[in-house]
C-alpha cells in the first residue's frame, strides 16, 4: 500500500468520523454553535417532577422554546424553572404555563397557553400563572381511595369528580 | 590477548556474571577487544555467546561485572548514555531481524531517517552503496519475507553498517549458508575491517571462516571463557576441549554408565 | 494439605503476575507520554496506524452498527408497543446507542480486529529480535512502535464510535419507521428531544478511554511477551499472548464502561 493511498483513505475516514460526530452533537445533542435567539422567562412551580433541563416548551402543539434551567427555591419550597422562549414568540403577562406529560409514561414538557392581556413579558420577567405536574400515582390512588370510601376527601382537586 | 590499557580497547569486559532467573549463564567473563581488529567468539551452542553479545549491547542487564564499550560502562549507564553509545555501533542479528513491515531498502534507511537530516536522494544513494557492498542491489524493493536466509543475513549486515559504525557485531553470519555465500560474507567482513577500520565482533563456529577472518579468538564453554588468543595460539593449545572443537570430535562419551542410566530413568 | 498449599501458592503467583502486568502496562503509558512530549515528532506513523486501526475497521463498524441499530429498533418497538409508547422508539434507540452500545461495541470490534493483530505483530517482533534490533539502532521502541499505535487508538476509536452511532440510528429508523410504520417525525423528534449534549459527551469520553485502554493492553501484551511464561514458547507463545490480550482488553472495556457510567 503506498503512502498517498494510506493518507487519502485515512483522511476520508477522519472526515467521515468528524461529520458523524457533528451531526450527533448539533442535530441530536442540541449543542448549537450559536444559541438560538430568544429570551428567558422565569416560572415557579409547586412540583415539576420529571421535568428535565433541555425539555420542550410547546404552545398549541408547536415547539416554541427550551427549558434552560431548573433550580430549587429553599425559602418557598418551590421549583424555579428558566424558560428559553424563541425569538418572535410573544408571551402575555397573564399567560399560563403548565407541566404536561407526552403519552401515558412519556416525557414531561411545558405547555404555554396564551393570556388575554396586551402587555408582553420581556427577558428575565416572571410568569405567575403556573400549573404543576399532575402525578399519575396520586391521581390513581385518590381515585381508588374515593371510590372505596364513597366520600369526598376534602381535597380540592377531587371535588369535581 | 593484547594486554593494552583499556583506552585502546573498543570493548573491555571484567568479571561479567549473568543469570537468567536461577540459572547462571555467564560465569565471570574477562575479555578485551582491541580497536580495528576482528574478534571471533566461538563455542558450542548454548555456551552463552549470544547472551554475552546481548550484555555488551545493553539488551540484558548483567548480575555483576563491568562492560566498557567505546568508553561507556554499559552495565551502569543510563538509557540515554546507552543510546548515545549505540549510535556508533551496528548489529546484525542471528536471524537477520529485519522489520517485516518494511522493504529491504526501508529497513536499511531507517537509521538514516531517524538520526540524520539527509535529503531523500542522498539517503537513497547511501542505501544503494551499502546494498551493493553486500551484493543485494536487485533485492532493494523486496519485502523481508521474500528473501532467502542468506539474503536476509546480508541485508541485516547492510543495515548494520549504514551509519558507518565504529564497532560491528555479527551473530553467526555463516550458519545455514552455502559455502560460497559464506565465503563471500567472510570476504566482506575483512573488507569492512581493512577499508573502514571497523572493529568487528563475530560469533561463529564455522572453523573455516574463523581462521580466515580472526585476529583474536575467544573460546567459550558453559558460560566460561576457556581461552583467548590469536588463531595460532588456539591451534597450538594443548587444551583437550579446544582440540576437540578444532578436530570436530563429538562430545566426550560418558564414563559412568550406571549413573547416566539413573539420570535418564529418574527415580523409578 | 500439600495440594491446598500448592493451590494457594499458584493463586499467589497468579496475583503477582497480574500485578506485574498491570504495572508494566501503566509504565508503558508513562513511557508513551514521555516520548510524545519529546522530539522528533513524526506524524506519518500515526496516520499509518490510524489507517490500520481506524480506516480498515470502517466496513466492520458500519455493518455492525446498522445491525445493532436494527436489533434495538426491533426490541424497543416490541417493548414500547405494550405500553403504547412507540413514539419513544427514537429516544430509546438513540440513548441506548449513544450512551452505551456505540462506544462498547466499537471498542470490542477494534479489540477483535486491530487489537489482536497488534499483539501478534509486537509479539513476533519480539521473538524474532526485531525489537532488539530497533534498540540497537538507538531507536526507542516506545516511540517508534508503541506511541503511534496508542495515539491512533485514542483518535480512531472515538471516530469509529461516532460512525457506529450514526449508522445505528439509521438502522433503528429502518426497522421502526420503514418496517413497523412508526411516524417518521416522532422517531427523529423523540431522538432530538431525548438526547442531550451530555449523552453525546459521555459516549465520547468512554470511547477515548476505551481507545487508549485497548491499544495499551494489546501493545503491552505483545511487547512484553518475553517477560511472561508464554515468552519462551515461540509461535505458541504469540498465540496465547494474543488470546490473553483480547480477553483482557474486552474485560477492561466492559468494566471501565461500568465505572465511567457509575461516576458520570
Ligand atoms: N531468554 C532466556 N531465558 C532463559 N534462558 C535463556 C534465555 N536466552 C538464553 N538462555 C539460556 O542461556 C544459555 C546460553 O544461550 P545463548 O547465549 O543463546 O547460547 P549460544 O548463543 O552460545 O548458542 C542457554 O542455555 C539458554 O538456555
Ligand atoms: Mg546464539
Amino acid at each position: 500500500m503506498n503512502k498517498i493511498n494510506v493518507q487519502l483513505i485515512t483522511g476520508i475516514f477522519v472526515l467521515f468520523g468528524i461529520a458523524a460526530f457533528t451531526y450527533q452533537a448539533v442535530t441530536i445533542g442540541g449543542a448549537s454553535i450559536r444559541p438560538t435567539p430568544g429570551y428567558t422567562l422565569v416560572a415557579r412551580f409547586d412540583s415539576i417532577s420529571g421535568l428535565r433541563v433541555g425539555g420542550i416548551i410547546e404552545a398549541a402543539g408547536v415547539r416554541i422554546g427550551t427549558i434552560s434551567g431548573i433550580k430549587f427555591d429553599p425559602d418557598n419550597y418551590k421549583a424555579i424553572v428558566n424558560l428559553r422562549i424563541n425569538e418572535g414568540v410573544p408571551v402575555q403577562q397573564d399567560a399560563i404555563v403548565s407541566v404536561r406529560t407526552q403519552g401515558i409514561i412519556g416525557e414531561k414538557y411545558i405547555k404555554l397557553s396564551a393570556g388575554g392581556f396586551p402587555e408582553l413579558l420581556t427577558d428575565g420577567m416572571e410568569i405567575h400563572e403556573t400549573e404543576s405536574a399532575v402525578s399519575l400515582e396520586e391521581l390513581v390512588s385518590k381515585y381508588i381511595f374515593n371510590s372505596s370510601s364513597g366520600s369526598g376527601s376534602g381535597n380540592n382537586s377531587d371535588a369535581k369528580k | 590477548m593484547t594486554g593494552n590499557t583499556p583506552t585502546t580497547n573498543a570493548i573491555t569486559i571484567r568479571d561479567l556474571v549473568v543469570d537468567y532467573g536461577p540459572r547462571r549463564i555467564l560465569n565471570g567473563i574477562n575479555l578485551d577487544v582491541p580497536h580495528g581488529q576482528i574478534m571471533v567468539i566461538m563455542g558450542q551452542s548454548g555456551a552463552g555467546k549470544s547472551t554475552l553479545l546481548r550484555c555488551i549491547l545493553g539488551l540484558k542487564k548483567p548480575t555483576s561485572g563491568s562492560i566498557q564499550m567505546l568508553g561507556t560502562d554499559i552495565a551502569t549507564a543510563s538509557r540515554k548514555e546507552i543510546y548515545k553509545a549505540r549510535k556508533q555501533i551496528g548489529v546484525a542479528f542471528q536471524g537477520g531481524a529485519l522489520f517485516s513491515s518494511m522493504s529491504v531498502a526501508e529497513n536499511i534507511q531507517l537509521a538514516l531517517h531517524e538520526h540524520t537530516d539527509l535529503d531523500e536522494k542522498t539517503i537513497q544513494i547511501m542505501t544503494r552503496i551499502k546494498l551493493d557492498m553486500v551484493n543485494l542491489l536487485e533485492a532493494e524493493n523486496l519485502m523481508p519475507s521474500e528473501l532467502s536466509g542468506g539474503m536476509a543475513k546480508r541485508a541485516a549486515l547492510a543495515r548494520a553498517i549504514i551509519m558507518d559504525p565504529k564497532l560491528l557485531f555479527f551473530d553467526e553470519p555463516s550458519s545455514g549458508l552455502d559455502p560460497s555465500t559464506a565465503a563471500e560474507l567472510d570476504q566482506l567482513i575483512l573488507t569492512l575491517k581493512k577499508g573502514m577500520g571497523i572493529t568487528i565482533v563475530v560469533v561463529t563456529h564455522e572453523l573455516d571462516s574463523i581462521f580466515k577472518i580472526a585476529d583474536h579468538i575467544a573460546v567459550m564453554k558453559d558460560g566460561n571463557l576457556i581461552l583467548t588468543g590469536t588463531p595460532q595460539e588456539i591451534i597450538d593449545s594443548t587444551n583437550p576441549e579446544i582440540q576437540g572443537m578444532l578436530n570436530r570430535k563429538p562430545r566426550e562419551t560418558i564414563v559412568d554408565t550406571d549413573a547416566h542410566l539413573r539420570r535418564l530413568t529418574g527415580d523409578f | 494439605m500439600a495440594s491446598i498449599a500448592k493451590h494457594v501458592e499458584s493463586l499467589g503467583a497468579y496475583c503477582i503476575t497480574a500485578m506485574e502486568q498491570t504495572g508494566r502496562t501503566f509504565n508503558m503509558l508513562l513511557q508513551v507520554l514521555w516520548e510524545l512530549l519529546h522530539p522528533p515528532y513524526r506524524f506519518y506513523p500515526i496516520v499509518r496506524q490510524m489507517y490500520f486501526i481506524g480506516a480498515r475497521s470502517l466496513t466492520l463498524i458500519i455493518v455492525s452498527g446498522v445491525t445493532i441499530g436494527m436489533v434495538l429498533g426491533l426490541q424497543f418497538y416490541n417493548i414500547l408497543q405494550r405500553f403504547g409508547s412507540v413514539e419513544l422508539l427514537g429516544a430509546g434507540v438513540a440513548l441506548g446507542v449513544i450512551r452505551e452500545l456505540g462506544p462498547v461495541m466499537t471498542a470490542l470490534m477494534v479489540v477483535g480486529r486491530a487489537g489482536s493483530s497488534i499483539t501478534a505483530e509486537l509479539g513476533i517482533m519480539r521473538i524474532t529480535e526485531q525489537v532488539d534490533a530497533l534498540e540497537c539502532m538507538a531507536i526507542s521502541p516506545d516511540k517508534f512502535l508503541i506511541a503511534p499505535k496508542v495515539v491512533a487508538g485514542l483518535l480512531s476509536v472515538p471516530l469509529l464510535t461516532m460512525v457506529f452511532d450514526f449508522v445505528a440510528l439509521f438502522g433503528g429508523y429502518f426497522v421502526g419507521v420503514k418496517m413497523f410504520g412508526v411516524a417518521e417525525g416522532s422517531y427523529w423528534n423523540g431522538m432530538t428531544d431525548a438526547v442531550e449534549w451530555q449523552d453525546v459527551r459521555l459516549g465520547l469520553e468512554k470511547s477515548f478511554v476505551f481507545g487508549v485502554l485497548v491499544t495499551l493492553i494489546c501493545c503491552s501484551r505483545g511487547f512484553y511477551m518475553h517477560l511472561t511464561k508464554a515468552g519462551s514458547q515461540g509461535a505458541e507463545g504469540v498465540s496465547s499472548a494474543t488470546t490473553d490480550a483480547v480477553v483482557l482488553s474486552s474485560i477492561a472495556v466492559l468494566f471501565s464502561d461500568f465505572l465511567i457510567g457509575a461516576l458520570a
